[in-house]
């Protein structure tokens, strides 16, 4: 297990390492340098600007300045907004989108869960009907698509609550449903196939002959084993729910960190899409090795090897 | 079993039945191929079989509405700017007078070609390399899924936008970008799939009689791999599809005044509280749909693809 950790983990910092290396070659192979736009026909200022953002020093220099940025996470000034640092664009603006990440992976999860298991216990009952129409749907309607449908219809038409902003729970309901149908529709979809599975086990047959409670042997002894195919593609989740912040955050214009980044972006402020691209990455990578370890807690087969015949 | 006493034992009973002896021996099914047996389940699932439909129907209009609409895609007519669904704009008009209906099909036609390719490249790529990488094993094999295992690591909508802001935000490089992260979930997959093969014994009895790898690959692996490998193209298509309209939608991916489903959804975005519902509507139902129908198809040929299920 330990072995195991730390291959993982080299793998995370090569990862890393590769993604950073990706963003830093791959902004600097645009030709021309960010402050052509400002069209400062004075060469001084120019010259000073690149100065100010040691541009001016060659590529090489450049890169390890970059990584030492990394390392010691700082990652200087704004390009667009010379006021502001991008260690406070990310403090400012990460807080409020992992609000609304943790929200929505906590909707998701649940009512998924309690979504797939009430499908598989009325398997091909109504309510496995109308569940798995409703997972196909869900799965189907993109979120951008789902968060403008939901503005015009509950903000809009209906009028029930508030289109944009990130001030009360109440507005925080919308950009959360939005964000969280997709998920929720993919765990329901496993929960049920892998509950059917697991309900026909002889263990689950031995709780009931013990005459166990339904209620206990479901989420006791059913549920939890359920549960890991859920956790094998929560990885895969969380990278869709964070780049779901970012058309999310634009649409119910939230001031969260994706927005600060898809602004970046059209500003091509630089140092803004290094430092946030590069916090994203090793944020998303960090989670996938925590999902992996969870995994191989959860998951006695991995830690015991071949002493344990239940399935190889 | 009781009272055999009670029995008469008949006579006939113990003539021969000669003439069925051949006819008795006969298989009453008629022997199916995989993929004959594949699109008889397939064409039971009514779900998946109304999925294909609608994206037969989706690629034809998406291929001639555009040719007959009077209407041109990116053609602006201001005094009949915001105009609501009528005879004459059967889906209305956006803010510059341009034709939603002809756009909207614009837009399928952006997003089947996307799709489209960008599975088809991940499926040749990954072919190859999971074939190699499969068929190889040992050294050869680790080394490639090493390098597997870090691409699979890295977030892909995050390197497909970064890709977009350095390249020029063409249909071309939206493919490219796409495709660049793509193909690793394709190559895993049929990695997987040869690994298991290789060693099954009708592989053995072909090497037995001498075929040579190329032979062994082609006419042995490549096909029952098939199965599983359209599963993952079916589904990288709406994937890429939406990848296509989410890069648009975030003003990353094609630009007015060429339609695609994102565009179309994001220019649609400041007026969705005033009331002009068409704008956003038309894009957001085919888009739904399209994703709709390659998600039920997929199911569906997860199934009929599946030797093991009956049916």
């Amino acid at each position: 297990m330990i072995q195991y950790i730390i291959k993982r983990f080299f793998m995370m910092i090569l990862t890393v390492l590769l993604i950073a290396t990706l963003t830093f070659f791959l902004m600097h192979s645009i030709p021309g340098s960010p402050f052509d736009e400002d069209r400062t026909s004075n060469p001084t200022i120019q010259e000073n600007l690149e100065k100010y953002y040691k541009l001016d020093q060659p590529l090489p220099v450049q890169y390890v300045n970059y990584l030492k940025a990394i390392v010691t996470f700082d990652f200087g000034p704004s390009i667009k907004k010379p006021n502001e640092s991008v260690n406070n664009l990310l403090a400012r603006g990460f807080p409020i989108s992992f609000e609304l990440g943790i929200v929505t992976i906590l909707v998701a999860v649940l009512s998924g869960v309690t979504l797939g298991t009430l499908a598989a216990l009325r398997h091909n009952g109504i309510i496995d009907y109308l569940a798995m129409t409703f997972a196909v749907v869900g799965i189907s309607v993109p979120n951008f698509i789902l968060a403008t449908l939901f503005i015009q219809v509950f903000a809009g038409q209906l009028g029930w609550l508030p289109a944009a902003t990130w001030q009360s729970p109440l507005h925080m309901i919308l950009p959360t449903l939005a964000l969280a149908t997709g998920p929720m529709a993919i765990i329901a979809r496993l929960t049920r196939s892998s509950m059917l599975e697991v309900m026909t086990q002889d263990y689950i047959k031995m709780a009931r002959a013990k005459g166990l409670k339904p209620s206990r042997i479901i989420i006791r002894h059913a549920l939890r084993n359920a549960m890991m195919p859920i956790v094998t593609i929560m990885g895969t989740m969380l990278a869709g729910i964070l780049t779901g912040t970012f058309v999310i955050e634009r649409i119910f214009a939230i001031p969260g960190m994706g927005k600060y980044f898809v602004e970046s972006i059209s500003n091509r402020d630089y140092p803004v899409i290094m430092g946030s691209t590069v916090f994203y990455s090793t944020f998303l990578i960090f989670m996938l090795f925590l999902v992996d370890i969870v995994y191989g807690i959860l998951d006695p087969r991995i830690k015991l090897h071949k002493k344990e015949g239940e399935s190889s | 079993m009781t009272n055999m006493k009670d029995v008469e034992i008949k006579d006939e009973w113990f003539t021969p039945k000669s003439k069925n002896m051949v006819k008795a021996e006969m298989v009453v099914r008629p022997s199916l191929s995989y993929w004959a047996d594949a699109w008889r389940k397939l064409r039971k699932n009514k779900l998946a079989m109304s999925g294909l439909l609608f994206l037969m129907l989706l690629a034809i209009m998406a291929i001639f509405v555009p040719i007959f609409s009077p209407y041109l895609v990116t053609a602006t007519d201001y005094p009949n700017q915001n105009k609501a669904p009528s005879m004459m704009h059967w889906f209305g008009t956006d803010d510059a007078g341009r034709d939603v209906f002809t756009r909207t099909w614009y837009g399928a036609r952006i997003s089947l070609f996307v799709g489209w390719m960008a599975a088809l490249i991940d499926f040749f790529i990954g072919i190859i390399y999971g074939g190699i990488s499969g068929y190889k094993g040992g050294k050869v094999d680790l080394m490639m899924m090493r390098i597997i295992e870090v691409l699979y690591g890295l977030p892909h909508l995050l390197v497909v936008i970064l890709l977009m802001v350095v390249m020029d935000r063409s249909l071309t490089t939206i493919i490219i970008a796409l495709t660049i992260t793509g193909w690793v979930g394709m190559a895993r997959i049929v990695r997987g799939q040869v690994l298991q093969i290789k060693n099954y014994e009708f592989v053995t009895a072909s090497k037995s009689f001498g075929a040579k790898t190329s032979r062994i690959i082609r006419k042995n692996l490549l096909p029952n791999t098939m199965g599983p490998i359209i599963v993952q193209m079916t589904l990288t298509v709406p994937s890429a599809i939406f990848a296509e309209a989410f890069l648009s939608f975030l003003g990353l991916g094609i630009q007015t005044p060429f339609a695609s489903w994102g565009v179309m959804a994001n220019d649609a975005l400041p007026v969705i509280l005033s009331g002009d519902w068409w704008r956003l509507f038309f894009p957001a139902l085919f888009i739904s749909l399209t994703m709709f129908a390659f998600n039920v198809l997929g199911d569906g040929l997860q199934d009929a693809l599946d030797p093991k299920q009956g049916g």
